[in-house]
């Protein structure tokens, strides 16, 4: 059959390249299927300090073509396209791109994580009109703006810092009353006099005229509702893997991850899982690439007993 | 077809007054999903003659991207006959930026 491969890996990030490199050095004939550049989310971040081997960082970007170029030197295909369907189970199976069909003998699913959305009312409609999910992209089109960040995970205070840099106020909301984000984050928030918290909060609405004019938040202890008058909301909320694709044929969490365990591999045969959309307690690039490497080992195993 | 590097000055001449229909992609180096876009837009340019693809550096061209009501990049924007047909924010794949036009 035309466009058959012995493995097809969706998504373009550290796992899936990872995964390529791995499985074309062991001979097999590899297609990588991602609908934008290499790198995944790594590409956000500009200066990537906890990969070993770059002790001056690495841009995540650049790291994405690396990691590319590196699969496509044992002969791992790319092709820049968007998956709309597949069909996992049986022992072929059909994956339907924006560019047409493709068959593998096995599949590896990269797909990774994206911004989790507050799920408000408007809020999809006030992207690119003062809700952002990017501190990095779109800071500097609110330099001496006032605006807030939801969350208070690690993103979100790194978020507020470098928006405290570039606004006139930061204003931090969480729901809890202190931030989950590590400690080294902590100091920096509190001596930087821009930043406001608000605390034990959440955003109930986003005001707007045609672009965003304030927040209104709930405070969960007191009840007390008031509006915020601002410019900009910057959601960091944490993440949502993208596993719409897949429901209804492979299992899934209660939260959307895809069930495997530290093999990789999920409840259909010959299909596997890795990185950020599989079910682990820590997503990062290292542990991302090490499921690559474990993916491999469990396809060669599967593909040697067809 | 080449892409175009729009600024204030060619901005009338190379976009409104084109006669083919324009894709314009404003974006910036410090950008992630501005990079990860920037090969497709290419690409479109080279695979589509009938569509002139053209590039904003926000940085170089603040006032051509505060007359669009660029507050997020990438923002990608449609221009048909000088008017602004359709516009996206974020990183597309290619078949949805065709979509856009």
């Amino acid at each position: 059959m035309e466009n058959t491969y012995d493995v097809i890996i969706i998504g373009g990030g550290p796992a899936g390249y990872t995964s390529a490199i791995y499985c074309a050095r062991a001979l097999f004939s590899v297609l990588v299927i991602e609908k934008l550049s290499p790198g995944g989310q790594m590409t956000q971040t500009s200066q990537i300090e906890n990969y070993p081997g770059f002790e001056d960082g690495v841009d995540g970007f650049e790291l994405g073509f690396k990691m590319q170029k590196g699969a496509e030197k044992f002969g791992t295909k790319t092709l820049r396209s968007e998956v709309i369907g597949v069909e996992l189970n049986g022992e072929i199976k059909k994956i339907v791109t924006a560019d047409g069909e493709f068959f593998g003998k096995s599949v590896i699913i990269a797909t990774g994580a994206d911004h989790r959305h507050l799920g408000l009312p408007d809020e999809e409609k006030l992207i690119g009109r003062g809700v952002a999910y990017c501190a990095a992209c779109d800071g500097m089109f609110y330099r001496g703006k006032t605006v807030a960040v939801v969350g208070g995970g690690n993103s979100a205070a790194a978020d507020a810092l470098l928006l405290s840099k570039i606004c006139e106020k930061v204003i931090l909301v969480h729901r809890r009353d202190t931030l989950r984000a590590e400690r080294a984050y902590h100091s920096p928030l509190m001596k930087a006099e821009n930043v406001e918290f608000v605390l034990d909060s959440t955003v109930s609405e986003i005001l707007s005229e045609n672009i965003v004019t304030g927040i209104r938040v709930k405070n969960k202890v007191s009840g007390e509702e008031r509006e915020i008058p601002l410019n900009g909301v910057f959601i960091s909320i944490g993440r949502v893997p993208n596993t719409a694709l897949f429901k209804g044929q492979i299992d899934i969490d209660e939260y959307g991850y895809i069930i495997a365990d530290e093999t990789t591999k999920t409840n259909i045969s010959g299909v596997f899982a890795v990185g950020d959309v599989r079910t682990k307690p820590v997503r990062q690039i290292v542990t991302a690439v090490g499921d690559g490497a474990t993916a491999a080992h469990y396809v060669e195993e599967y593909l040697a007993n067809l | 077809m080449s892409v175009i590097t729009v600024n204030k000055e060619n901005f009338q001449k190379e976009v409104i007054e084109s006669d083919r229909p324009v894709l314009v992609d404003f974006w910036a180096s410090w950008c992630g999903p501005c990079r990860m876009v920037s090969p497709i837009v290419d690409e479109i340019a080279e695979e589509h003659p009938e569509i002139k693809v053209c590039k904003v550096n926000v940085d170089e061209e603040a006032e051509l991207a505060s007359q669009f009501g660029v507050m997020s990049i990438p923002s990608l924007f449609v221009i048909k006959e000088g008017k602004v047909t359709n516009q996206s924010v974020g990183a597309l794949p290619k078949n949805q930026i065709l979509e856009l036009l």
